[in-house]
């Protein structure tokens, strides 16, 4: 690892001053000190959240759940609020990586990294999230910019997430069986008239499927999803799944959230 | 740059100057010389540097030592009584056979400690999810599973 500087700021607004030229954020450090170690990242300056009281919360009034971008896996996983308004949101926190890994990571540091195989965007396009920084908010639709991107600019610190509670939802994944990550990992979420269905680690970056968002709206079933056919353009292909296996596990992975939501 | 690094590790202070890019395992084995804790594959996956930090089980090759500051670190050095009696866990691993070479031992006895405070009666699914984050090249992971087992119960009698 190269040296850096290291921070330690007490408030966003000290962190936000921080965040000048080559300087990163880290938040549990569960992907970048990692990133660090193989200098795929070399930081002029460490900027640590750790110590940031208000960025840890989680709120929810029964509608809307907010999650503070420090808030480790293992606490949404745990949230008595989480698993009463949300329980897929819980759930899908509690499958993220190994218990050790879910002590440290955070909801924020998942969704700024934005790898192409993680948990939580999912849950941010599905659940039709807004991302709070301390520029402003995003919309969910328009954050996930395409691998490893996002629509975050340089220097600009997510606070919270908030996620909209669902009439029922479900988060399925099928499991790199080394790694944990999603080789393909489907969240269906139906708000009453409209559905959303997001799909991580099949293509570059999580996406909406239309098509299932359509017949699920129709008639929220397994068997309005069991036909059909996800296209293999674009997806991804590599040692552990080919891009038409992924296709096929986009359909599979639906259907049986969609089983499971009735549930 | 050398910085200053301030934490409870088993129970007593230490203060240490580090760089700031040393990480919490490299603190913990070459300046405090407390050389139970195990580097496997310094990449996040083995948990073989398992450590507890304020009572959760955490890889300590995936950390900074500066994101330990004001943190109480215990290692597999800190789990016996201070007389040499085994805590439960380490106990449950010995009886059931729970090690073959040892090197993957202190981090599963630090997760599964942190694992059983919280499941005093695991099933042996929720043993085997538990390990997701420790790899073991020698015993097919079936006697650490009993032990483990057998660990969380003890610690739940002895309570
Ligand atoms: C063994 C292992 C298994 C894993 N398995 C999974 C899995 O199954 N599913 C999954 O989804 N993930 C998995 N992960 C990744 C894990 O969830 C990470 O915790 C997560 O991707 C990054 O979160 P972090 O808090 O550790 O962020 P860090 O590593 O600290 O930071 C990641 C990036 O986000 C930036 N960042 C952090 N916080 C903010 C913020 N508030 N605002 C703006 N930018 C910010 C940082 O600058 C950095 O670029 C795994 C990791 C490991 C090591
Ligand atoms: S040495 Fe830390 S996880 Fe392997
Ligand atoms: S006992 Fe040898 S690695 Fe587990």
């Amino acid at each position: 690892m190269h040296a850096f500087k290291y921070h330690r700021p007490s408030s966003v607004n000290d962190a936000a001053a921080l965040m000048k030229g080559e300087a990163k954020l880290l938040a549990g450090g569960q992907t970048l000190v990692q990133t660090m170690k193989l200098r795929l990242a070399s930081p002029s300056d460490i900027i640590d959240l750790g110590t940031i009281k208000d960025l840890a919360g989680i709120k929810s009034d029964g509608k809307t759940v907010t999650i503070g971008a420090m808030a480790r896996h293992a606490d949404v996983a745990h949230s008595v609020d989480v698993k009463k308004a949300i329980p897929a949101l819980a759930a899908l926190a509690a499958m993220i990586g190994d218990r050790q890994v879910r002590a440290m990571g955070t909801c924020g540091g998942s969704i700024a990294n934005n790898d192409p195989a993680a948990d939580y965007p999912a849950a941010v396009l599905a659940l039709n999230a807004t991302i709070t920084t301390n520029k402003g908010k995003h919309e969910a639709d328009k954050f996930f910019k395409g691998m490893f991107e996002t629509a975050l600019k340089p220097g600009e610190i997510i606070t919270a997430v908030s996620f909209q509670a669902p009439k029922r939802a479900a988060y399925l994944k099928f499991k790199n069986q080394a790694s944990r990550f999603a080789i393909v990992g489907v969240f269906v979420a139906d708000f009453g008239g409209t559905v959303r269905v997001a799909v991580t680690g099949a293509g570059p970056s999580v996406f909406r499927q239309a098509d299932m968002e359509k017949a699920l709206a129709a008639k929220f079933a397994p068997e309005s999803v069991a036909n059909i056919k996800v296209k293999q353009d674009g997806l991804n292909s590599d040692m552990h799944a080919s891009a038409e296996y992924r296709a096929h596990l986009v359909t599979v992975m639906a259907r049986r959230a969609v089983e499971a939501a009735l549930k | 740059m050398a910085v200053k690094v301030s934490l409870k590790v088993n129970g007593k202070s230490v203060s240490a100057e580090v760089e700031e890019r040393t990480l919490l395992v490299t603190l913990i084995r070459e300046q405090l010389r407390l050389t139970g804790t195990h580097v496997g594959c310094d990449t996040a996956q083995c948990g073989a540097c398992t450590v507890s930090m304020n009572g959760m089980a955490v890889k300590s090759c995936s950390m900074l030592a500066m994101q330990a500051e004001g943190a109480d670190v215990m290692t597999i050095e800190g789990v016996a009584k201070p007389d040499g009696t085994l805590h439960p866990m380490q106990a449950a691993f010995k009886e059931h056979h729970g090690l073959q070479c040892g090197f993957c031992t202190p981090g599963m006895v630090m997760n599964a400690i942190d694992f059983a405070k919280h499941h005093p009666n695991p099933s042996e699914q929720e043993i085997r999810e538990a390990l997701e984050g420790n790899l073991c090249r020698c015993t097919g992971y079936h006697n650490i599973v009993k032990a483990i087992g057998a660990g969380a119960r003890a610690m739940a009698a002895s309570k």
